[in-house]
């Protein structure tokens, strides 16, 4: 290596490090329901702040809480509260996971637009799942097999449909498994026979269906009367430094304006300014 | 100047230069040598840290599970069932169905394209073909999701008929004449050439109203789901289209000119020259094509995450490509973001990854040996 190279790799390296300490950086990895959350509140955090930088990933419930305990990330984004397994993982690693709600969420059942059933039961869902009901004729609809979708195992918002709707029972093993709430919503919007389930701020363009009478309105979500609701998580490893970027970005949600993004994205917020 | 100097270097190298000499090809041998023994250790590192994150599972387990049920509820917390069968079947299932998609398609494709288009059409088709195989699998399985189910649906029937129609009409013409020609000399009778009309004119009526009835039968199946086996397939194929056809027809090139004038010299028509000699010829490499070919659908994941449906069920009746099937890759990319490590879910999951490894595994020293084979076979007569 000649001696002009040297200097410019040392020049270049050094560079690099200033660099990276000039930028704060935020990490965030998990739940593609709450990613969308996550990179609304990244977009307003880094008007803001513009020497901080966030990055937001979706890659599941689970792997978020994986990324977090790794090291990998400094939040995880959640659907479902850590189980005992995962926040074991966790302290034996010296993680300690803080929760934070930062919305509440409506799972809702959706249909095709075209199909006239409006409104289940839990039991009717619990047993179209199961597989006892099979054609949407028992249900006084037109008369078609019904294609039956789920979500997934990674997926947080499959672990909350098991929890809420389905109990201790298992998905019949006839149901098809879509990858993200997006996809399902492609799914059961192009296909007439299809039930599946996403969260509330995927409803566009396919049918919410009343359940036990109540609607899945944000009203409903928060009176806790709409059965299969459920908060969403950012855990971060111990409570943040108070005044920490990290600080600032996961307290985002309690501002009136984190509150309106939380709305715009179809989410219920657990403020009401 | 050059030259002058040249001419004034001594023909035995001084002993300085010849030891720089040594060690530089020292150096160049053992620096390939290590490369090479790097991408084999790699495959090595591979199989060993699969097979271990497996054994735990295999060890308290058993296979008998794994391989005897098809009960796939590794998630569950209560009573976990770990039976793979249906995800085997279903792997096993979506490869058939893309072969009988690419694999005719590919060859007559490669056929064209090295002995019957002319060599300027060949140069611009070529190319284009092989641009399939750049297009990311991601976007297969958007096309698959989002255009190609919803057509399914709507459109299953009059599709499928469609598809019936024109694989099956040369076909049954065809066969109505070789069969006409054939049974005419089997029949008594003094004027053949009326034999033959009539013969082949029965068949051909036959055959069109089998295919008209199989026609109508299809188009009016409905199909309830657009994500299923026979989506997954016919991307599929589409997918391993782009190497059979270059693999093979590099190898129907290969061949040479020789072969070709040696045949024609014979007195061998154009067809029977690509029937009896070029393609015989190219075999191994046509072998090679179509294993090269599978192996690419059976490692492919994003497409059947997306578009299979993911049921881990054998489809009712087995047979039927119209209900959704789950494969062994997807039940990989789909099944471990949740499993923590060390769970039986997770190791389960290892046991899968191994078991496709074996047999794709298996699968390459069968094309090693078929094509060695027939090497053999070619050479030795």
């Amino acid at each position: 290596m000649t001696r002009k190279t040297m200097l410019a790799v040392a020049v270049l390296t050094s560079a690099m490090f200033a660099c990276g300490q000039d930028t704060e950086k935020v990490v965030i990895d998990g739940s593609s329901t709450v990613g969308p959350i996550a990179k609304a509140f990244a977009t307003y955090f880094m008007a803001a702040n513009p020497d901080i930088n966030v990055t937001v990933s979706e890659s599941g419930s689970g792997n978020g809480a994986k990324s977090m305990v790794a090291g990998n990330c400094d939040i995880a984004d959640m659907s479902r509260a850590m189980k005992p397994v995962e926040f074991k993982h966790a302290v034996e690693n010296d993680v300690l996971p803080v929760p934070h709600v930062v919305a509440l969420d409506g799972i809702a059942l959706v249909t095709h637009l075209s199909n006239p059933v409006q409104e289940l039961s839990m039991e009717q869902i619990r047993d179209i799942y199961l597989g006892r009901i099979r054609n949407w004729s028992e249900l006084g609809g037109p008369a078609r097999p019904i294609v039956v979708i789920t979500r997934d195992t990674n997926s947080g918002t499959f672990e909350s449909f098991e929890k809420l709707v389905m109990g201790d029972k298992k998905i019949m093993s006839g149901a098809e498994v879509v990858g993200s709430n997006g996809q399902m919503r492609s799914r059961v919007e192009s296909t007439p026979a299809a039930i599946g389930y996403v969260g509330l701020g995927f409803v566009e363009g396919v049918r919410a269906l009343t359940i036990d009478g109540v609607e899945p309105t944000p009203r409903a979500i928060k009176t806790g009367d709409y059965p299969v609701a459920r908060p969403l998580f950012m855990y971060t490893d111990g409570y943040p430094e108070l005044g920490s970027a990290l600080y600032r970005f996961v307290t985002i949600y309690l501002s009136s304006e984190g509150q309106e993004i939380v709305e715009d994205l179809g989410f219920v917020p657990v403020t009401s300014y | 100047m050059a030259v002058h100097k040249s001419a004034q270097r001594d023909l035995t190298m001084s002993r300085r230069a010849s030891r720089i000499q040594r060690l530089g090809r020292a150096v160049g041998e053992g620096f390939l040598f290590l490369v090479t023994s790097l991408s084999m250790l790699a495959v090595l590192f591979i199989f060993y840290y699969i097979a271990r994150d497996a054994w735990p599972f295999i060890r308290q387990q058993g296979l008998a599970e794994f391989f005897g049920s098809g009960e796939w509820y590794p998630s569950s917390e209560e009573q976990p069932s770990y039976g793979a069968q249906a995800i085997f079947f279903g792997s096993a299932m979506v490869t058939l169905g893309s072969v009988v998609v690419a694999v005719p398609l590919g060859i007559a494709a490669a056929v064209c394209l090295s002995d019957v288009l002319p060599f300027v059409v060949r140069q611009y088709v070529k190319p284009v073909i092989e641009i399939l195989a750049a297009i990311p699998s991601v976007a297969f399985g958007f096309f698959a999701l989002v255009v190609f189910a919803p057509i399914l649906q709507e459109q299953g029937g009059p599709l499928l008929a469609l598809l019936c129609w024109i694989v099956f009409l040369p076909v049954a013409l065809l066969g109505a004449l070789v069969l006409g020609d054939v049974l005419a000399d089997r029949v008594p009778g003094k004027n053949r050439g009326t034999r033959r009309t009539v013969l082949t004119s029965i068949f051909g009526v036959a055959g069109l109203g089998l295919l008209a009835w199989a026609g109508s039968a299809l188009s009016g199946l409905e199909v309830t789901s657009g994500t299923n086996a026979l989506n997954v397939s016919f991307i599929l194929g589409m997918m391993a289209l782009p190497t059979i056809v270059s693999v093979a027809e590099d190898a129907l090139q290969a061949t040479g000119r020789e072969l070709r004038e040696g045949s024609y010299a014979l007195g061998a028509t154009r067809a029977e020259t690509l029937c009896r000699t070029i393609i015989p010829a190219a075999m191994s490499g046509i072998v090679a094509a179509v294993i090269l070919g599978i192996m690419r659908v059976i490692g492919e994941t994003m497409v059947v995450w997306m578009a299979s449906g993911n049921t881990a069920k054998i489809p009712a009746p087995w047979y039927d490509f119209l209900e959704p099937v789950r494969t062994i890759t997807a039940s990989i990319a789909g099944d471990m973001g949740e499993a923590a490590r060390g769970t039986m879910r997770f190791h389960v999951l290892f046991t899968l990854a191994l078991a496709l490894l074996v047999i794709s595994f298996v699968m390459n020293l069968l094309s090693q040996w078929v094509v060695n084979r027939q090497r053999r076979k070619l050479s030795g007569s």
